[in-house]
């Protein structure tokens, strides 16, 4: 009996505690992900002054609900020409890695399930292997549409990932530290937004083309490649990748709330703000990052591919390399820089 | 110095900006959804829906069988049989509507010397199977019973302008 005590002191417990903080994150992002394409769907319908769902319980909320129920309840075809191993394994992917980025998001100061001391890159490396999923896809349901999808979205995944990087640089030297705590309470006198303003915006449009959201969804063209990589999933694979690209959104939003807004921190640290915990000013900034997101896709029309490359290589790329040596310079010249030596 | 405006346009992305305040602006405009079920748009008395055979308010038929409507017809949706009745009127021993072949363009109607065929109100009349909608005259007589106030209605309204 002792030496199953000492068993469960030293495996089983620390195992099970690690599965329970996992699931206490993983089960509100999954509910962010069902009202996020609830709260797109109600927004861009106010946008076009229509009302949205409002017909499934109080104000349509239950609609993310009967639309998950549908998607779980209908068939899942898979093509006679397709590969069915890769084309299973690539929606489980983009879920997979979907959801793996939150273990290094700190929601509050201490709220983290793995507080590493390269959060960023973790972070960074997630978000590029989103694309295998994609491509997986493309690939694996020998469908020219979903094929010429997939290449879509690689082509714009790694040229916008490119300016992305440099970025977060630009981050990291003002910062001195990958631990994505650290670069919170950097934030404490100025949120990095103000200092970097052109960087948080190259960084935030970056963002939206990398999740492939409007008006950088080229990938799913519905004009041209009646919807491009998932052209050939049905039912639950289908379901994963919508909830794969929400729960991106989520964790790109997180990520330009830590790097840009401040992360958990209050705008001001007096009364009344101080007063609110961490956790909602968090919550609070990704949501305004997601309403930002769902805004852009009401107001702008998609990007052609050759403009979409030229935003990527010729505009972003050169501005946050420049942007790298400027940062760097002036916090050298003015002795600012927070790891000297 | 045109160069220089454009420039900064972009770089301070003014249009985009412009782009997106209007649509938050819309956003607070009052909305234009309508429930649709339980809320309906107006209709035109002219509107060309579901069709109705009426009688006059005696109750006698108006239909005479002169057939002009299976004439006009351009869908050839309308067969009519005629033959004398027992008391030596002329009447349809049969008047079958396809409506899965009308066009709803509300020629029998123009055509109709007594008003009789009349395209009603009516635009909710889906059925489950295809045979419902293979109308017969008893089901004609029984649509104009049914919608004959908002018929003669129509009618009335409609007909400074015919």
């Amino acid at each position: 009996m002792a030496e199953f005590w000492e068993f469960w002191d030293a495996y089983l417990w620390p195992t099970l505690w690690i599965i329970i903080k996992i699931v206490v994150i993983v089960m509100p992002v999954l509910l962010g992900v069902a009202y996020l394409t609830y709260a797109e769907r109600k927004v861009i319908g106010a946008m076009h002054l229509r009302k949205g769902p409002n017909v499934v319980g109080p104000f349509g909320l239950l609609q993310p609900i009967a639309d998950g129920l549908k998607l779980f309840l209908k068939e899942t075809v898979i093509p006679t020409g397709a590969n069915r191993g890769v084309f299973i394994i690539a929606p489980c992917l983009t879920f997979i890695l979907a959801l793996i980025g939150w273990a290094v998001i700190p929601f509050s100061e201490g709220y983290v399930l793995a507080d590493i001391n390269v959060g960023v890159l973790y972070l960074f490396a997630v978000s590029s292997l989103g694309v295998y999923g994609i491509l997986m896809a493309g690939w694996a349901s020998n469908s020219k549409y979903a094929f010429l999808g997939g290449l879509r979205s690689a082509a714009q995944m790694v040229s916008y990932e490119v300016s992305m990087g440099f970025v977060i640089i630009t981050v990291l030297l003002c910062v001195g530290s990958l631990n994505l705590t650290d670069i919170v309470m950097a934030q404490k006198t100025v949120w990095f937004v103000i200092p970097l303003l052109p960087m948080a915006v190259i960084f935030f449009v970056s963002t939206v083309a990398e999740t492939n959201r409007h008006p950088f969804d080229l990938p799913e063209a519905e004009a041209e490649l009646v919807s491009g990589f998932n052209v050939e999933y049905s039912a639950m694979t289908f379901a994963l990748f919508f909830l794969g690209e929400y729960a991106n959104m989520i964790l790109m939003a997180s990520m330009t709330t830590i790097l840009f807004l401040g992360g958990w921190l209050p705008p001001f640290d007096i009364a009344p703000f101080n007063w609110i915990p961490g956790g909602i000013w968090f919550a609070l900034k990704v949501a305004f990052v997601l309403f930002l997101f769902l805004w852009i896709r009401a107001t702008f029309p998609r990007y052609r591919y050759d403009q979409l490359m030229r935003l990527g290589w010729k505009v972003f790329l050169p501005i946050s390399l420049a942007a790298v040596a400027v940062v760097a310079g002036v916090l050298v010249a003015f002795d600012l820089a927070p790891v000297q030596g | 110095m045109s160069f220089i405006d454009r420039a900064a346009r972009s770089v301070l992305l003014s249009e985009l900006i412009q782009g997106m305040a209007l649509t938050l602006r819309y956003m607070f405009r009052p909305k234009v959804t309508l429930n649709y079920p339980y809320e309906k748009g107006p209709l035109s008395p002219r509107f060309r829906g579901e069709h109705a055979l009426r009688r006059y308010p005696n109750g006698e038929e108006r239909c005479i069988a002169c057939k002009l409507c299976e004439a006009i017809c351009p869908a050839q949706a309308i067969t009519i049989e005629a033959e004398p009745r027992a008391d030596g009127s002329r009447r349809t021993s049969r008047y079958d509507i396809d409506m899965t072949k009308c066009i709803f363009c509300g020629f029998c109607e123009e055509a109709c010397p007594v008003d009789a065929i009349v395209e009603g109100p009516n635009f909710e009349f889906a059925t489950e199977t295809r045979e419902e909608l293979m109308y017969d005259k008893q089901k004609l007589l029984e649509n104009g019973e049914r919608w004959e106030t908002e018929l003669s209605e129509r009618l009335t309204a409609d007909a400074p302008y015919r």
